[in-house]
């Protein structure tokens, strides 16, 4: 087995930046009590104006004013890691958040699929920069040796053979022991895992407590790490809280799309789809406003996804400013690709059928598309359902092209009968019974319709259809 | 002797009026009716386009008219549209007229709307046709219409009243429906035949 390390080095700075459409303007994250707010984090911009990480607010403010701030919320880094883990779920089915602020990967199994290991490492590469977060990748043997060499290493991939003498530089304190342990190897001199081991075994195991020479053991790949596998939850849930109010829905498309992104990132990692979201505008005095998305099929392309909630939020009405937006999903179906013929009669860049129909479906309502079927009832309402249906029909007289929601009177003599009656009795069963006769009518302009006489009654022609 | 006058200095002048090159004819979209594919200079509808169907009045065969290319397109499995019919389509008429139903999609729409969503659905590349009854379509909304068709590669089909045929419109091909004759306004491609196509020497559209 072969372990891939993430490291994501500033996770918090990452989730804050990448909801914030000015990522090179100078923020800092805070921590710590009321009284005593400190720095917990600073990004490049925040760095040139002079600010460390671990200043106190008033420090910091003191030498600059021109610079946002958020808070460091420990929730959100575990929401973050949540993510990352479905998105690392997508090229290994072993994904473990074992070590804070770090993704396992067992890539050895996947490489059959997206390597070799130079390629799969430039993909995810790509994907976690495209996702905005910094990372460092480093494979190693076991999960342990991964990890520590993540301390110290980017883009290292040493194999059992060289796994000895990648640690060996290693100095002790970047080893992943307790504190006490590493001040106590200073003190003796040990200054690097090669020292370490060239010291007796026995000798160790006399002095140190036992979790020293386990976690050596580790390292070296001798004592297997039990580590507990991330499992991809059945409910996608995700909330970008806005620095500002925001009014108007040109300024909520951009968390739209990290939202959406989210999703689609989710939805690749558990190779599912969606069918059903919820988008939830909060505000600051009333209930959040709901835009519900609902989906004929299951897809999963982010920018489809991006496009359709844009569609349906520009009709939403905002009644009040609005603070965050959460993006929540329970349904999550299989996802089956379209099938796609091999070769396309249409070669340019056409829009399939199923996006070209909820793009309309967005806009126009959820009735807006329809089929059309025929039914196997001579009553002509009811010949007709806005579904399309296959079934075998009983012979009829001729029909006309159009049919009228609602038959007209037509005027006395201003029509002419061609042919009919064509009686048409039928429904007594559902109490929808009909006794008609039906005509076929021209009009002097010489348009050809369809009328009918309710049985026993003398009053005018209705006309219930176009010959068009 | 003159000098010799380079001919392409001529052109550039704009002395010489230089007739526009001759669309070769490709009957890829054939209409179904011989006496009107003969009438077309392009021997079918201009593909890729918008054509307009100008009728004085509903129920005189304005259906009938577009059936049989519903039909076969329908039956390559190719999608046609109907965005916003004025009234319900019956459907033994349609499927008497040989158009598979399972290809067939109405979209509910009114006013802007429906142009929109016509325009996307011509746009999108996916239908075989799109079919129309814009309400009071300008003419920036038919060009539109126009561009999309020929971006989309799609048959483009706007059913207007007859009024209309005074208005300049930017489709290639304009037809005037009466209950007798159809007649071609416009064609794009070739001079507009002069004489008038009796609706009597159409295919009936089936169905009676």
């Amino acid at each position: 087995m072969r372990w891939a390390c993430i490291l994501f080095p500033q996770l918090a700075m990452d989730g804050v930046l990448r909801q914030r459409s000015d990522a090179d303007a100078p923020l800092v994250l805070l921590a710590g009590t009321a009284q005593r707010r400190r720095l917990q984090a600073v990004n490049p911009a925040a760095r040139a104006l002079g600010l460390k990480p671990g200043q106190s607010l008033t420090a910091a403010q003191a030498l600059s004013q021109h610079f946002a701030t958020a808070e460091y919320d420990p929730a959100a880094i575990e929401r973050w890691q949540q993510l990352l883990a479905a998105w690392g779920y997508r090229f290994s089915a072993q994904v473990s958040l074992h070590y804070p602020r770090c993704l396992l990967l067992e890539v050895q199994s996947s490489l059959g699929l997206f390597g070799p290991w130079p390629r799969f490492e430039a993909r995810l590469r790509e994907e976690l920069t495209a996702l905005g977060f910094q990372h460092r990748i480093t494979v190693a043997p076991n999960p342990a040796a991964a990890r520590v060499l993540a301390n110290a290493h980017d883009g290292l991939a040493v194999g059992d053979e060289t796994l000895h003498q990648a640690l060996a530089p290693l100095p002790v304190e970047r080893l992943g022991f307790s504190r006490e342990a590493s001040s106590a190897f200073a003190r003796m001199g040990v200054r690097n895992l090669a020292q370490l081991l060239a010291l007796p075994r026995d000798g160790l195991a006399k002095r140190f407590p036992a979790e020293v020479l386990s976690q050596l053991d580790t390292l070296l790949g001798q004592r297997p790490l039990a580590l507990a596998f991330y499992r991809p939850p059945d409910r996608f849930e995700a909330r970008i809280e806005l620095n500002f109010e925001v009014e108007s829905h040109q300024a909520l498309l951009f968390p739209l799309r990290r939202l959406t992104a989210d999703l689609a990132t989710y939805l690749a990692g558990r190779d599912s789809g969606v069918q059903r979201f919820v988008l939830y505008l909060e505000h600051r005095n009333r209930p959040a406003s709901q835009v519900p998305v609902g989906l004929l099929s299951a897809e999963r392309e982010a920018a489809m996804l991006f496009e359709l909630t844009r569609g349906r939020l520009e009709q939403q009405q905002l009644p009040e400013p609005v603070l965050a937006v959460r993006l929540v999903a329970r349904d999550l179906p299989p996802f089956v690709p379209e099938h796609q013929r091999l070769f396309e009669e249409r070669p340019q860049q056409s829009l399939p059928w199923e996006q070209l129909r909820e793009r309309l479906r967005a806009r126009l309502g959820d009735d807006a598309v329809q089929g059309l079927g025929a039914r196997a009832d001579h009553r002509p309402e009811q010949a007709w359902s806005s579904q399309s249906a296959d079934v075998a029909l009983p012979p009829c007289g001729p029909r006309p092209g159009w049919l009228l929601a609602e038959p007209q009177p037509l005027r006395e003599g201003s029509v002419q009968v061609q042919a009919g009656p064509e009686r048409i009795e039928s429904g007594w069963w559902d109490g929808g019974d009909v006794r008609r006769d039906y005509y076929r009518v021209e009009t002097r302009a010489g348009q050809r319709g369809w009328a009918f006489r309710t049985v026993g009654n003398d009053g005018p022609l209705l006309l219930h259809g176009w010959f068009a | 002797m003159s000098s010799v006058v380079a001919l392409d200095r001529l052109l550039d002048t704009r002395r010489v009026w230089r007739g526009q090159a001759v669309v070769p004819p490709s009957a890829s979209q054939p209409t179904g009716h011989a006496a009107l594919d003969a009438a077309l200079p392009g021997g079918g509808w201009p593909d890729a386009a918008l054509s307009e169907i100008l009728s004085a009045a509903i129920g005189i065969g304005e259906l009938r008219l577009l059936w049989p290319t519903l039909a076969r397109l329908t039956a390559s499995a190719e999608r046609v549209v109907l965005v916003d019919p004025p009234h319900i389509p019956y459907p033994h008429a349609w499927l008497a007229a040989g158009v598979d139903l399972r290809h067939l999609s109405i979209v509910r729409a009114t006013g802007r709307d429906a142009l929109w969503a016509a325009e996307q659905c011509l746009r999108s590349g996916c239908c075989g046709a799109v079919l129309c009854w814009p309400k009071q379509a300008d003419d920036r909304a038919l060009r539109r219409l126009q561009v999309a068709a020929e971006t989309g590669q799609t048959l483009a089909f706007a059913y207007r009243p007859l009024q209309e045929a005074a208005n300049p419109s930017p489709a290639a091909l304009r037809l005037a429906v009466d209950a007798r004759e159809v007649r071609v306004l416009k064609c794009r491609g070739g001079l507009a035949p002069a004489r008038p196509i009796a609706t009597a020497a159409l295919a009936s559209g089936g169905g009676h």
